[in-house]
This record gives C-alpha cells, structure tokens and sequence, in this order.
C-alpha cells in the first residue's frame, strides 16, 4: 500500500503535526519508501501465532485502594503538577477558548 | 600520582574509600574535563558540576565519619537526558521539551544517587532517542573523540546514547546511563570502543524516563569495562511498583557472580547474523571473538534465528506505533513548549505546538506510527508485526535450550561519519540490524570493545543471553574482555 498527498495530510492531521505544502510532498516518497520496507512482513506466514504481548511474563499489579499511597504520585501535587506548564492560571492549566 | 581520569568506576570508589584520594579530587578531575572538551564534543546539554561535587562532599564526609559507603560512592557519572532529574533541565534533546523542570527524580537515577554516585551532567542524545548517530539532537550533533588517522572528517558516536558513550570513551565520565530501545546502549558502546549492557526487559523501572517505545525501552550500564557495566546495573535495577512492567524479582550479585570461565558453557553463533555485504573485517572479529571464547572452554556451535531478517521491519512498525501513542502527551498544555499562533484554536495550538517542538526524524515515526494504528491498517501492519515478534523470540527461546549465550557482531561497521546517512532513513535504520532483534524478544545483551579496524576505530561484539542471566551475558563478556586486552583510547584533539 503506498500513501498519496492526500493520505499523508490526513495522517498529520490525526497526529496533529502541522505541515507545510513542501513538507508534504517530501514526506510522500520518504513514507512511502518506509512502508515498502516493512511490507515485507506480509510474506511471513504467522497462521496461528498469537501477537506478543509481553516479552517477559508478568502480571498486573493492583495496588492498594487508599489515596495518596504514595506521596509522589498519589494526589495532593497540583502546584508541581502546574510546575512546567506553558499557561497556568487559578490553579488550572489555561488553554485557547474552545467554545465559541 | 596517575590520572584519576583514566581510572574506571571500581578503581575510583576502591580508591575513594581506601583513601588514595578524596572524592571531591575525583568530581574536580571529571568537571575540569566536561568543561575542557564541551564546545568541541557537545556530549552534555546542561553540566551539574555543582551536583557532582555536592554528592562528593557527602561521600567525603561519610569516609570522615567511618559511615558505611554506597557501591558507586564518589564515582561522578553522566545522565542521559531521557532521566527526569529533580530540579535539573530533563529535555530528551527535543525543543518541545527545553525548559523543562523535572519536580521528580527518576527511580533509575535516584537509585545511582543512593549508591553514592554524583551527577556531572546530562548527556546528549538523539531527539527522544531517535537515531542511530546523535544527529537528531536539538542541542545539536554530539562528536565522537575518534578519529580516522589523518583525517579531520567528524565521525558519529553512535546513538541514541551517544553523549554516554563520547563522554566515557573521551574520559569526560567514568560511566553514565544509556537507555536501549533498539540497541542505543550497545551500538555507541561498539562505536566509541566502550562496554555497555541492556539489561533483560523490566529490570530497571521505566518510571521517570522519557518514554518512547514503552515494551522495547530498558535503561541500562555504559562504563568502560564489564565489572563497571555489573557495578553500576547493580545499583541501577530492582523492583519499582511505579512500574506496570517491573519484574518483581531480586537483583543478583552479578559483581560478586563474575567469572570469565566459560567451561561447561555453550556460544550459540547464529547463521542468519552473517548478512551480504557485511564488511570483511566485522566477520574478522566476530571469527576471533569465537575463538576467544573457545579458550576460555566454551563450546561453540551454530545456531539458526531464522526469522531474523524480519526484525528490522517489525521494529519499525511497533516502535513508531508506540511512540506516536507515548508522544501525544506534548500537547503545549501540561508541559513544555506551547505555539500558540494569533487566533489559533485549542487544535491548531496542538498541530502547531507539536510542527515547532519535535524534530524531522521524530515527527517522520509519529507519521508512521499513526498511520500503522490507523483504522483500516491496524491489523495489516501493527498485528502482523506484533505476531512476527512472537516467532522471533521463539527463535531465541528454542536456541537457548541448545545455548546459553549468543555471540554476534554489535554493528554492521565502524562508526562513519556524521552526515553519511543522515538523507536516508532507511540506511541509517539499518545500523541496529544485529541488535533490534534482542529487544523484540526483551533480552539482556552487551557490546564489548573486541578490537580495531584498519582505520584503527574500535568494533564491539554482543553477547545476547537467556531471559534474566545477565550473569551469563556479562561473564561471556568479561571473557572475551580478559583475552581482547582492549587499551585503545582516542587521541586527545579536542
């Protein structure tokens, strides 16, 4: 399966990456070069072969049911949680308005 | 008295805490080197020297006062800068990351913090550990100290640990951390003439480090030889419940558990790692490896991984699915760089955020991670590859009950220059086609530096083990460390 232009914009547009006409079209044969590459996978034959799922075997903890377990990740943290963020304000992250 | 410099991680703590010198003699000798060799190798992105000798002064202090001293106590080391460090500048070599303040400390770095080690920095690397020559760097190219006698020509330290590796081969450090998604620990390591281990996946908690591909990334050891590389993964490893994938199991004693006796022990050579077109000299050392192993009592026979050949496309089907999944978090709203062009909406914010923020190769994998997962083509890329996996470490599984350990050359050549590749992804890909394959299956391998090649630029050789025998693999590594008698070091321009 190859990718045109058109696919391509609509692949950065799920990614959310913004991309010039230019980059665009440079992007069209690299992808496409990519995607020949790993096509090759195709002619595996993996008829009854489970997909991987976890390279080592371990099962999912629970952990205990209590909040702030632990104190670096269990709640009460906003101030360092707002720490890096480009628009904090009153305590909430600020963003653009989204409704009109 | 000898250059503290030139001592590795076991000879400084011994020396620290024997009282040949002080630690804060030590942090002195390695800042006074960062800074010296920082404009013309540009291994580090921020240098703590301050860090390092703070963690200096307490070790001192603790000698002092006849406190029991941490297994890495006064060793300075490099951080790669995919370790979120309190306090310190934590950017994956990206834009949308620069500026970024870490309020925590990874469980990785703070556990080398607790064993006595001071930080001198954090290292350079590709852009969310995306290459495979430190050219995808914000900060920009990290430059190997080796050089091709007689020429000026800069060469590629390898990547994406490539500020590690350039910074432990140039004595800026006497080792640092790497993290190892598709062979970022092991192919600088090969590159710079350095020994550097991915443990077995899950042994050393993810928590706190930039993630890329979550089921392939493993931090691990880069020093300059084997018993450093045990020290340090010993300090780095153990359970963390901060980390869903986490093995709650144990850490061995692997310093204690060195030996470099292979008698009884069989090397798997693996037929499908001879490739066309492989450099006359790469297959030169991987013969002499063999043998070096065969003296140190190993039987050596050949092995079949016959999926082999697939593992480079399946790697760069999941490890972009995963990134692009792990990487929708830089939004410009939590954290890190924000473009909010005039007028924007919240989703122009995004797509313009994320077009200024990630680099060329970065944004080229989200693309095809994202198509990869994408509706319609989810089953014909992501589960197929997901399924190729399988088969690949069932290829390992069924040579490992007739081996126990592999041996294989780290890379396909010496390190070339930088802008060789850097136009064709697919090339530059290419380098990690020995390593990829032990990732897929979640394995521990290491490079060790096994000689020169005719330009005199050094060439490693991995070992790849069983799921969890990192003994295996590290004394398979000491032996052919013991019979190389690796001493080449670059000649100081810089």
């Amino acid at each position: 399966m190859s990718v045109d232009t058109a696919t391509v914009a609509k692949i950065a547009s799920l990614a959310r990456i913004k991309v010039s006409d230019a980059e665009l079209e440079a992007m069209v044969p690299e992808l496409n070069g990519i995607l020949a590459w790993v096509e090759q996978l195709g002619e595996v034959d993996v008829s009854g072969v489970e997909p991987m799922t976890a390279v080592i075997p371990n099962t999912l903890r629970l952990r205990d049911d209590v909040i702030g377990a632990d104190p670096l990740t269990g709640g009460d943290r906003r101030d360092a949680v707002l720490a890096n963020a480009p628009a904090a304000e009153h305590g909430f992250f600020g963003v653009p308005k989204v409704i009109e | 008295m000898t250059d503290i410099t030139e001592l590795g991680v076991a000879a400084i703590r011994d020396g620290v805490a024997g009282g040949t010198f002080s630690a804060i003699e030590v942090a002195e000798a390695f800042n006074a080197n960062v800074a010296a060799a920082q404009d013309a190798l540009n291994a580090f992105i921020v240098a703590t020297p301050e860090k390092a000798l703070a963690a200096a002064k307490t070790t001192d202090a603790r000698r002092a006062a006849g406190e029991p001293l941490g297994p890495m106590a006064g060793v300075p080391i490099g951080m790669k800068d995919l370790f979120a460090t309190a306090g310190v500048q934590t950017t994956a070599a990206s834009h949308i990351l620069e500026g970024f303040v870490p309020q925590y400390e990874s469980t990785v770095s703070q556990k080398l913090w607790d064993a006595g080690a001071g930080m001198l920095g954090k290292l350079n690397l590709d852009q969310f550990a995306m290459g495979s020559s430190n050219e995808t760097s914000h900060f920009g190219n990290v430059i190997s100290p080796w050089k091709r006698p007689g020429s000026n020509a800069q060469l590629a330290p390898g990547g994406s640990s490539g500020g590690s590796s350039a910074a432990i081969a140039a004595r800026l450090a006497p080792a640092a951390t790497g993290t190892d998604t598709g062979g970022s620990i092991r192919q600088p390591a090969a590159f710079t003439g350095i020994s550097g281990i991915k443990p077995t996946y899950g042994r050393c908690s993810r928590w706190g480090v930039v993630a890329f591909a979550s089921s392939l990334d493993q931090a691990g050891a880069m020093a300059r030889d084997v018993t450093d590389c045990a020290i340090m993964l010993e300090a780095m490893a153990g359970f963390d419940p901060k980390d869903s994938t986490s093995l709650d199991l144990p850490v061995p004693a692997w310093t204690a558990g060195l030996s470099a006796n292979m008698k009884g022990k069989t090397v798997g050579i693996p037929k499908e790692y001879r490739v066309d077109g492989m450099p006359p000299e790469i297959d030169a050392i991987w013969e002499q490896g063999i043998a070096w192993l065969k003296d140190a009592g190993a039987n050596v026979v050949e092995v079949s991984l016959p999926h082999t050949r697939y593992a480079l496309p399946t790697y760069y089907i999941i490890a972009p699915a995963e990134a692009s999944s792990n990487l929708a978090r830089y939004d410009g709203v939590r954290y890190g760089l924000r473009d909010l062009p005039d007028g924007a909406n919240l989703q122009d914010m995004y797509a313009a955020t994320r077009a200024a923020g990630f680099g060329a190769e970065v944004k080229r994998r989200i693309m095809i991670g994202t198509y990869v997962l994408s509706a319609g083509f989810y089953d014909a890329y992501y589960t197929q590859a997901q399924k190729v996996r399988t088969l690949i470490s069932q290829d390992f599984a069924k040579a490992f009950e007739q081996v126990d350990v592999l041996l294989t050359p780290t890379a396909p050549s010496a390190a070339f220059a930088l802008g060789e590749n850097v136009d064709d992804p697919l090339a530059m890909y290419l380098n990690d086609v020995f390593t990829v394959p032990a990732s897929l299956a979640g394995l521990p391998a290491m490079s060790v530096p096994a000689g020169l090649d005719a330009q005199g630029l050094p060439l490693g050789l991995q070992i790849i083990g069983r799921p969890l025998d990192e003994q295996g693999v590290l004394n398979a590594g000491l032996a052919i460390e013991r019979r190389a008698g690796f001493t080449a070091k670059p000649e100081k321009w810089w």
